[in-house]
């Protein structure tokens, strides 16, 4: 779906924006990462490679290297299409300029992927003030992107991007894609409290305008008496969408060495959705090198206005959604990592170095998201009447960082 | 009449209370819990930005869980 495609472009920001103390730039490291993703039919894994450096006093640059090898049979593609493969490759390079209390950033992202193209700047600038104790930071950031759709080319039976995916019309020039425009404003502050405990508050807007939604996943409508009693159809999404988002963040220091945090998120957009987040999290060292984390992640949403499981008739209305990252559900999630500092001996140039481990279990639990697989396969389960979906997912991490 | 003056002398106090320089409540030689690496919003920020990722895209919801300093699109 495009906005989760969009999503993995903006994400790379975090990597290269601001620091929670501005006056001071990020530690020279070097982290490379295996990430892997598993559940409701999907397998994502791939490198990640993350180097930043300072190249003078005051200036320090950042490159990220992601890439993603994606093996799907999820439910939305067993229901409205076919098993696929692809891989996705992501840039993103940016700095980071000191200059007094003040830090500015600014850099680009790009992603590629046979069918989704997307590039992004951003430009950010953050002040320190009141004594160093707080820290504000403000960020415009510009996306621009490219949908395309893949087709199986009926002469040569190979996957080739749809050339007519973006006419509007029957005549013309052919062109194979359709743009998404995307504009993000935020402010954030960081305060130091207590000499335990900071907090932090961010606030942001999104606008996006374009192909909004995916080309791929489909709606379902009541047909009785054809086929499962329900019949598939295109979605039709806004070509707009704002949101506004804001989040609030703690984190205290234990006497004995340890921190709690906890993190609270509202949110609410143009499309009717209103998302509540929270999440509370722990870090204990342990035995000199060790450190332990352990989080848990509770979410929970509203569908959007426009979002049913199953349509009462064909073009029931104007816009008609079955995205299911658009229906009502609560979401769960628990996380365990470990991190171990080991030394490389007689090495000068790496000042510290640790190999971490990190486990994550997540559960969605949909509220009006049926399994539409199951239509017909037992007494009861006619269309509309299917049992409710579930997604369990493992996510797995394993990484090395250096320090130099 | 006598509750309207102090209500203007408390008002004037403040503004004036304004233009006073803040005095850091936590001195910098406090705030040593700060620089440990436990106290980082983003200690690691490789493996965060790639959770956040996932759960993300599959939600509604996105923006401002950046951490500290704004602008992790996050959408």
């Amino acid at each position: 779906m495009s906005l989760q495609r969009h999503t993995r472009t903006l994400l790379a920001l975090c990597l290269c924006v601001t620091p929670a103390l501005a006056g001071v730039l990020p530690d020279d490291r070097a982290d490379v990462l295996y990430h892997r993703y598993q559940g409701g039919g999907i397998t994502i894994q791939g490198p990640s490679v993350l180097v930043q450096k300072k190249v003078t006093d005051n200036l320090a640059v950042n490159y990220n290297f992601y890439q993603d090898y994606i093996t799907s049979a999820s439910i939305d593609v067993k229901l409205s299409a076919s098993q696929y493969k692809e891989q996705r490759t992501q840039h993103s390079g940016g700095f980071q300029y000191l200059h007094g209390k003040s830090t500015y950033s600014a850099g680009i992202i790009n992603s590629n992927e046979p069918d989704y193209k997307s590039n992004t700047s951003y430009y950010s600038v953050s002040q320190d003030m009141f004594g160093d104790l707080t820290t504000v930071t403000m960020t415009y950031k510009r996306g621009w992107d490219k949908v395309y759709r893949d087709i199986k080319d009926p002469a040569t039976g190979r996957i080739v991007n749809d050339p007519r995916f973006g006419n509007t019309g029957l005549t013309g020039a052919d062109i194979p894609f359709r743009d998404a425009d995307h504009r993000g404003y935020s402010v954030g502050a960081s305060q130091i409290l207590t000499r335990n405990l900071i907090a932090s508050f961010n606030y942001e807007v999104l606008t996006d305008q374009g192909y909004l939604a995916s080309p791929y996943r489909k709606i379902r409508y009541l047909s009785p008496g054809a086929g499962k009693g329900f019949t598939l159809a295109d979605q039709v999404y806004p070509n707009t969408r704002t949101s506004n988002a804001a989040a609030i963040e703690a984190k205290y220091y234990l006497w004995y060495r340890a921190a709690v945090t906890a993190q609270y998120r509202y949110f609410s957009d143009t499309w009717g959705i209103r998302g509540h987040t929270a999440e509370i999290g722990y870090t204990h060292p342990a035995w000199k090198s060790w450190i332990f984390d352990g989080t848990f992640r509770f979410y929970t949403q509203n569908a959007a206005s426009f979002y049913s499981d199953l349509f009462p008739r064909a073009n029931a209305q104007n816009f008609e959604a079955r995205d299911r990252e658009l229906a009502a559900f609560n979401s769960f999630t628990i996380g365990v990592g470990a991190s171990y500092d080991f030394p490389i001996p007689r090495n000068r140039w790496i000042n510290k170095s640790s190999l971490n481990f990190r486990l994550d279990h997540l559960l969605i639990d949909y509220k009006d998201f049926r399994n539409a697989l199951l239509t017909g396969t037992a007494p009861g389960f006619t269309a509309g009447n299917e049992p409710l979906y579930k997604l369990n997912a493992t996510i797995f991490q394993a990484f090395v960082s250096v320090w130099f | 009449m006598h509750a309207r003056t102090v209500l203007i002398a408390v008002a004037v106090g403040l503004l004036l209370g304004g233009c006073s320089p803040i005095e850091p409540w936590v001195k910098p030689y406090e705030r040593e819990h700060f620089a440990d690496p436990i106290m980082s919003f983003n200690r690691n920020p490789v493996s965060d930005v790639y959770l956040e990722h996932v759960l993300e895209s599959r939600e509604g919801s996105r923006g401002a869980t950046g951490g500290v300093g704004g602008g992790c699109g996050c959408n």
